[in-house]
């Protein structure tokens, strides 16, 4: 018993990785190396050939304006109320749609995941209603609702609803029966076996779901705004299209691109912190 | 059915099949009968035909028996986890029918039985919050199940930060802050190194010398059967029953050195090993009968 008491402090545990030099457990993994070096040298070059090209002639200046045109564009657009009051409809519909969605998904994903007999009855018409792509439903959300953000949201949520709820039902038939046993040994009872077992076991494929369903809702907003003219940035590109504004049409997919990047990095970091646990995200911190 | 419980009385002949070894000690865990049917539809399988022993209050009974005798069937059975085909399971004089609160079990796989989204801390205490324990009373028992197994330095790790043993004890701190009655573990270190299952094989000697809890160690290794146990309970191969019972009269005081080297340690363990090549070989209880009607 001695013995094994002295096997040694635990690899990686938080305080002690804490404690060498203020290193924190994860990031240090990622930002010791000089790849946000590597990563900016790229952009750069990216932008460098960008403005080149069309000095180049290679391709016209009037189809390809030059970076430098299209990001001072960007910048005067940024000093407008008008293109933040875009940004906040396309961000709004992406996460009005994304939490309807989410909510709906994580209910219905629990309550079939415990009824295998409705699971079953519902998996054909599940898989027939889940591929159906999103944008097929435009016509239908312009005759139900006209340009209002409600068009935008059934396209959001229709997408993203099957990819979390899937993921959902995934996750709750993954109980490790051994970690069920144990729950129901120590006399907890359902709720709290869905709170402590099924909910955590299930988070990590919630997650991947959460992950994807942001990349696709902003997609599907963006597209909504573009094609039904409900407001947004997609809104936006399409009347700086018809008005022939080139440079600008450039900067407004400069932006989106922009808040996709953003999402992303949003979704990863809350990823990190709430599967600190789980062994896709653990790795980097017991290294 | 019926074919089987004639069976049964024929198997009560053999010898020490009832209970005649703890005596003065009053009965804690009484399994009656028990026998677990899988159905398969047309192909049942019987996994335990008929059990019948019981644990005085306080013993510690290893259990033995050869691979795939329907250890861990059992162990689930007593545990409430699975409902018997027919017989029963008493655990102080309650009949067992759901997971009852005097117990606890650790289990085999403790990478799996740990919540690996929780500390090492919230790990223990999870039963005793479900069991409504005030916070002040939940924090000793957590202190001092920690203490006892040897991890308060480890309390807010979490349990895939340390070893296998390490682990395997903070299974161990969760089971006996539960405050059980009765403790049941199966095969609790067969996936641990040797070295670490010795200190583990002591650790579990002393919980149960300081707590007096009885204790239901399930293994298959009869070495830790004989070191461990004060009684010795042999199971027969598929269909099971009880094929032996022998009490481990071994001092109290025990010592992976010194215990295993005693002449009586052999002698035990060359019986129990001799009774587990019969129950392999279906030489042991009636064997006969080993096909179930549907």
């Amino acid at each position: 018993m001695t013995e094994t008491t002295a096997q040694g402090p635990p690899r990686g545990r938080p305080e002690a990785s804490k404690g060498t030099g203020g290193r924190r457990p994860r990031g240090a993994a990622r930002t010791g190396s000089s790849k946000p070096l590597l990563g900016a040298v790229g952009v750069m070059a990216f932008l460098g050939t960008w403005e080149a090209v069309p000095h180049t002639g290679l391709v016209s200046a009037r189809y390809l304006p030059p970076a430098s045109e299209v990001l001072a564009s960007l910048a005067r657009r940024a000093t407008t109320p008008g293109f933040w009051t875009a940004v906040g409809d396309t961000l709004l519909g992406w996460a009005l749609g994304l939490a309807i969605a989410f909510v709906a998904a994580v209910v219905l994903g629990f309550a079939l995941g415990a009824l295998p007999r409705v699971r079953a009855f519902t998996t054909s018409t599940v898989d027939f209603l889940r591929p159906i792509p999103s944008v097929a439903l435009i016509p239908l959300a312009v005759l139900m609702y006209g340009t209002d953000i409600r068009s935008t949201l059934l396209l959001v949520v229709y997408a993203c609803f099957w990819l979390i709820y899937i993921q959902v039902l995934y996750g709750v038939a993954d109980v490790d029966p051994v970690a069920e046993q144990t729950a129901r040994s120590y006399g907890l009872g359902r709720l709290a076996r869905i709170r402590h077992v099924v909910w955590p076991t299930t988070l990590p494929y919630l997650m991947t779901g959460v992950r994807l369903a942001a990349a696709v809702a902003l997609i599907l907003s963006i597209t909504a705004q573009l094609i039904i003219g409900s407001p947004g940035i997609g809104r936006e590109i399409a009347v700086a299209q018809s008005s022939g504004a080139v440079s600008s049409v450039y900067a407004l997919i400069v932006a989106t691109g922009a808040l996709g990047v953003l999402i992303n990095i949003g979704v990863r970091a809350l990823e990190r912190r709430v599967l600190r646990w789980h062994t896709s995200v653990r790795g980097e911190a017991t290294a | 059915m019926s074919a089987n419980s004639a069976g049964a009385g024929a198997y009560t002949g053999s010898p020490g099949a009832t209970t005649n070894h703890q005596g003065e000690r009053p009965t804690m865990l009484k399994v009656t009968g028990l026998q677990k049917i899988y159905n398969g539809g047309a192909s049942a399988v019987e996994a335990v035909r008929d059990l019948t022993f019981d644990l005085g209050e306080g013993e510690l009974v290893c259990l033995v028996g050869p691979s795939g005798c329907g250890k861990t069937t059992l162990l689930k059975c007593i545990a409430g986890l699975m409902p018997p085909t027919s017989g029963t399971v008493e655990l102080a004089g309650q009949s067992v029918t759901a997971p009852p609160p005097g117990m606890a079990v650790v289990f085999q796989e403790y990478g799996r039985s740990l919540f690996a989204w929780m500390s090492v801390r919230a790990n223990v205490e999870l039963p005793l919050k479900e069991k409504r324990i005030p916070r002040g009373r939940r924090d000793e028992l957590v202190d001092e199940s920690l203490e006892a197994v040897g991890l308060t330095r480890f309390a807010d790790a979490y349990p895939w930060q340390l070893s296998g043993g390490m682990q395997q004890r903070v299974a161990i701190a969760r089971a006996i802050a539960y405050e059980p009655q009765v403790l049941l573990m199966d095969e609790p270190f067969a996936a641990v190194d040797a070295q670490t299952r010795a200190d583990l094989e002591d650790l579990i000697r002393q919980i149960w010398q300081r707590m007096g809890v009885t204790v239901l160690f399930v293994t298959h290794d009869i070495d830790e059967a004989v070191y461990l146990g004060e009684r010795v309970l042999v199971l027969s191969s598929s269909p099971t029953v009880v094929q032996d019972d022998i009490t481990v009269d071994l001092p109290t005081e025990r010592d992976q050195l010194t215990t295993r080297q005693d002449e009586r340690f052999t002698e035990l363990r060359a019986r129990v090993y001799a009774q587990i090549q019969q129950a392999k070989n279906g030489t042991g209880a009636d064997q006969d009968a080993a096909s179930v009607a549907p």
